[in-house]
């Protein structure tokens, strides 16, 4: 097994950054201008990063599979964006926001892209005030802040339940001004298939117009992934219908290692399935939990009494529900981390106090909040001894204005009125903290190919906290990879235009070609729904929430037999010559299906329970997950040979001199 | 539920579209509209015909990608939602169901009920930004205190999802409601105000390049507007205009 090179550079924690960016070569304006950079996908992390580079005078093409780049799904989160700026003077800090996300993510990540992550969190707050994104604010007119789980402070920026929205929004025009000054080239319904390398350097990919069914050569002198993460591995998870991995296991194949691919992130707060036709799933905002509390009835024949209907949650006493957040981590209760509140919803649900039909939901219940508003709001208006109805109906208006476009999406979707009965929720997937290994710079295995934002697996651990995607994607495309790219394409100033009259580009098209031409005269007797339905089954089952040796053997073979199957029987109709949405899905189900066996495969490898991964067989008495520092401080990076199954498992050491491992414990 | 789908389908933009009719059985009621559409394509693709292609991405009513015109009305009969927000429940069992896609000069069909909305994007491209820079040495983010009631309209205006179901409702085809929200947005703010009179007078003129008809004051954007951005919005961008016309420098 080789040692990855993750280049961290010299120094105290706190000066790596500074000192890296005083020492990394760069290119000077007028030969920026001389060079191409290609970014795929165009969320928070692509889109920051495609704007800033343009900005700086590279020459920019950004792809997305969407009609427009606002559409990539960081729209789509809700909550907030955490930063280290203390404006509410609780003992915040750059080392505290360091300190939670390394804790959070169980003693997973690397401590200086950790530590750099929270140093440049300030700077992304300020960043987008000056774009115009309408933060919330006080009535003084100062930014307001919430409170996350995982964490004893209240660092989170947010806007309302629309945070990545107006978030992507401020990167979307930042691009909108460059697209129109020409530094960016925009390739909207465009999806990249194939990487293209040149001398052991990336050069290009092959992307397919999704209108026309063209296969375009686009060459450059660096190539960026910010293609987000891979949930829809599970078919069901809360991404959007088009998120996929096909980008970031293109990579994987021409030799970019891809590092923990097992650590996934199932988020405790959303819509339950309600039954087979279900596409996908809906998230509720982690940021209820600061004025939810989760509970179960404490009885089982309750609990069987709300599951047929004959008992409303509202009929059930105080004393007969249990909070069980509350009740097994009384320092942190409803606000423990994601992995943990899942687990215990799960393990509730399986005890047999599950609440909707199936079994599988709890209720999350606003009920203390609003009152609790409704007085705060009458002592504010100076109303003496209000009424009940009268403190609820001014509680249910601050709890409005808070969630108040969360409430309705789960009235929409679910058909009740959460204002009156509590939510019912269950852990979905949600977010991957595996993806692409990179190094310091953010450059993966393959020279000039980069990964950033969740396609990477650098920031977030075992686990990731709330409120820190929307940071990391932001940070790694404003303020890291634009230095840090600089320090490769130094080196290119003189290389002149790429080529794409080239062997290697033959051979790279002629690969995608093969395929698409596989698929379309396959005259197979099933859908490509059909296999990911299938291949969501297994893996939710087998590598989901709790996983065990003999389930993740099984789930291995299961694969493979399910690909051969894939490959053997899909059925795509239609043309290769246009729009044709079932042959966009068979591409990215083809990749899924190799990931999710790397993926069952790195679970059944690391024997230990920490953040998302649960291994059943390392749980303390409690049921807590059980970590194994001695054995398990390393990423793993695994390397593609062929064949998934025989991916080749390289180990990069995790080093930590500035925190002491513990325990995490949020009781 | 058994239904009869009476969709649009039309190869390519070139191509003469027409209505087929589709039946389709056993919809639940807690399907979502797009469920529904997923069920009948799965079937189209086992009997070996194509499925019907339609934009949708996150399906929960924040990407703006799905852009149905149900039943006459854009994204459905249902108030404050996309397309994907659209439950079975509001249909009855046995009912007929018209699906086309928005209808627009400045919106060309591609397939089916796919429809090309780049003009959007080139009208943000005219001027829906502030002109900064990446810098990690932005004045900090408090420096400049926003009233909270100007913060939340200018929230308000910028909930905007791009769907187009502004332009598809409006019998003028106009843009107005779209424009005037990222016009809005950014008057409101003092980091917007700088650049504010070129802004609107670059975007509303993109706008008419690209086709889109004048606002004659209907409202019925307003009324099918998932997320309910509000008429106002185009009076201040009148406001703006006009002072920017005679102000203007240049």
């Amino acid at each position: 097994m080789s040692q990855l090179n993750s280049k961290i550079p010299e120094g105290p924690l706190d000066k790596k950054w500074t000192n890296h960016k005083n020492n990394i070569n760069l290119v000077n304006p007028a030969n920026k201008r001389l060079i191409d950079v290609i970014v795929i996908g165009t969320g928070l992390a692509g889109g920051s990063a495609a704007a800033s580079l343009a900005e700086m005078g590279y020459n920019v093409k950004a792809f997305c599979f969407q009609d427009s780049p606002r559409r990539a799904h960081s729209i789509a989160a809700q909550g907030g964006i955490n930063a280290a700026k203390n404006y509410q003077n609780d003992g915040d800090s750059t080392y505290r926001l360091f300190y939670d996300t390394i804790k959070g993510g169980d003693y997973r990540s690397r401590e200086a892209n950790v530590y750099r992550l929270a140093e440049v969190s300030a700077n992304i707050i300020d960043q987008c005030v000056a774009q115009g994104v309408p933060f919330a604010r006080e009535y003084g007119g100062l930014l307001d802040n919430r409170s996350f789980g995982g964490v004893q402070v209240s660092r989170t920026f947010y806007a309302k339940g629309q945070t990545g929205q107006q978030l992507l929004l401020g990167a979307y025009s930042a691009m909108s001004r460059q697209i129109g000054k020409g530094k960016i080239k925009m390739y909207n319904r465009h999806e990249m298939q194939e990487l293209v390398v040149v001398d052991g350097k990336a050069r290009g990919i092959i992307a397919r117009d999704l209108v026309t069914g063209e296969l375009e050569r686009h060459s450059a002198h660096a190539v960026v992934i910010a293609s987000g993460g891979y949930g829809n591995v599970f078919f069901l998870s809360t991404n959007a219908m088009g998120s996929n991995v096909t980008a970031a296991w293109k990579i994987h194949r021409k030799g970019a290692y891809f590092a923990n691919p097992c650590f996934t992130q199932i988020h405790p707060t959303c819509i339950p399935v309600s039954g087979d036709h279900q596409s996908k799933l809906t998230l509720m905002s982690e940021s209820l939990r600061n004025d939810g509390r989760i509970w179960v009835p404490k009885k089982q024949e309750d609990a069987e009494a709300v599951r047929a209907g004959t008992l409303k949650p509202t009929q059930i006493s105080e004393e007969d529900r249990d909070y069980y957040l509350e009740r097994r981590y009384p320092a942190f209760g409803n606000l423990v981390p994601r992995d943990v509140a899942s687990r215990a919803a799960k393990e509730r649900c399986d005890a047999g106090f599950g609440v909707n039909k199936t079994g599988e939901a709890v209720f999350l219940d606003f009920s203390s909040a609003i009152e609790r508003y409704g007085r705060e709001k009458a002592n504010v208006e100076g109303i003496e001894n209000p009424s009940k109805d009268k403190v609820m109906a001014l509680g249910k208006a601050v709890v409005e204005a808070k969630y108040g476009n969360l409430f309705q999406m789960y009235e929409k979707i679910v058909d009740d009125n959460p204002y009156e009965t509590p939510m019912m929720i269950y852990p979905a997937v949600h977010y991957t903290m595996g993806g692409v290994w990179v190094d310091y710079n953010l450059m993966t295995t393959i020279q000039g190919c980069y990964a950033i934002g969740e396609a990477n697996f650098s920031d977030h651990g075992a686990n990731r906290l709330g409120a820190s995607a929307l940071m990391q994607g932001l940070a790694d495309g404003y303020f890291v990879l634009p230095y840090t790219i600089g320090d490769y394409l130094a080196d290119d100033i003189r290389t002149g235009a790429i080529s794409t009259d080239s062997p290697e580009f033959d051979e790279a098209e002629k690969l995608v070609k093969d395929r698409i031409d596989h698929f379309m005269n396959n005259n197979g007797s099933k859908t490509v729904d059909h296999f990911h339905k299938r291949l969501g089954k297994i893996m939710w089952n087998q590598v989901g929430m709790a996983r065990n040796e003999q389930g993740l053997k099984q789930a291995i073979e299961e694969i493979r037999t399910l690909r051969d199957e894939f490959w053997k029987d899909v059925r795509v109709p239609g043309s290769p010559d246009g729009l044709n949405p079932e042959l966009e899905k068979a591409g990215r189900v083809a990749d899924f299906l190799e990931l999710g066996e790397l993926m069952a495969l790195d679970a059944l490898e690391r024997s230990e329970s920490c953040g998302g991964h649960f291994r059943e067989e390392a749980q303390t008495e409690e049921g807590e997950a059980l970590r194994n520092d001695e054995d398990f401080t390393f990423v793993s990076a695994w390397e593609y040979t062929g064949d998934p199954g025989k991916a080749n498992l390289h180990k990069e050491d995790l080093v930590f001199d500035n925190v002491e491992l513990k325990t995490r414990s949020y009781k | 539920m058994k239904l009869t789908l009476k969709i649009w389908r039309q190869a390519d933009p070139q191509a003469k579209g027409e209505t087929v009719t589709y039946p389709v059985n056993d919809i639940s009621p807690d399907m979502s509209f797009l469920e529904m559409m997923d069920v009948l394509n799965e079937e189209l693709v086992n009997k070996g015909e194509e499925p019907v292609a339609f934009d949708h991405d996150c399906r929960e009513g924040i990407c703006g990608m799905c852009s149905m015109y149900i039943n006459g009305e854009a994204h459905g009969p249902d108030r404050g939602i996309t397309t994907c927000q659209l439950h079975m429940r509001k249909f009855k069992d046995g009912d007929t169901i018209y699906i086309e896609p928005w209808r627009a000069k400045a919106f060309p069909v591609i397939k089916d009920l796919v429809v090309d909305r780049n003009s959007f994007d080139r009208i943000m491209e005219a001027g829906g930004f502030v002109s900064v820079n990446t810098s990690g040495n932005t004045q900090d983010a408090n420096a400049i205190p926003i009233p909270k009631e100007d913060a939340d309209e200018a929230f308000d205006a910028a909930t905007c999802i791009g769907c187009g179901a502004c332009v598809a409702s409006c019998k003028n085809s106009s843009a107005m409601l779209f424009v005037s929200a990222k016009v809005s947005q950014l008057a409101l703010l003092p980091q917007g105000k700088v650049e504010a009179k070129r802004r609107v007078l670059n975007m509303v003129e993109q706008m008419d390049k690209e086709g889109f008809g004048n606002c004659t004051n209907t409202g019925a954007c307003e009324v099918e507007c998932p997320k309910g951005i509000s008429l106002s919005n185009i009076a201040r961008m009148n406001r703006e205009y006009l002072s920017a016309s005679l102000t203007a420098k240049d």
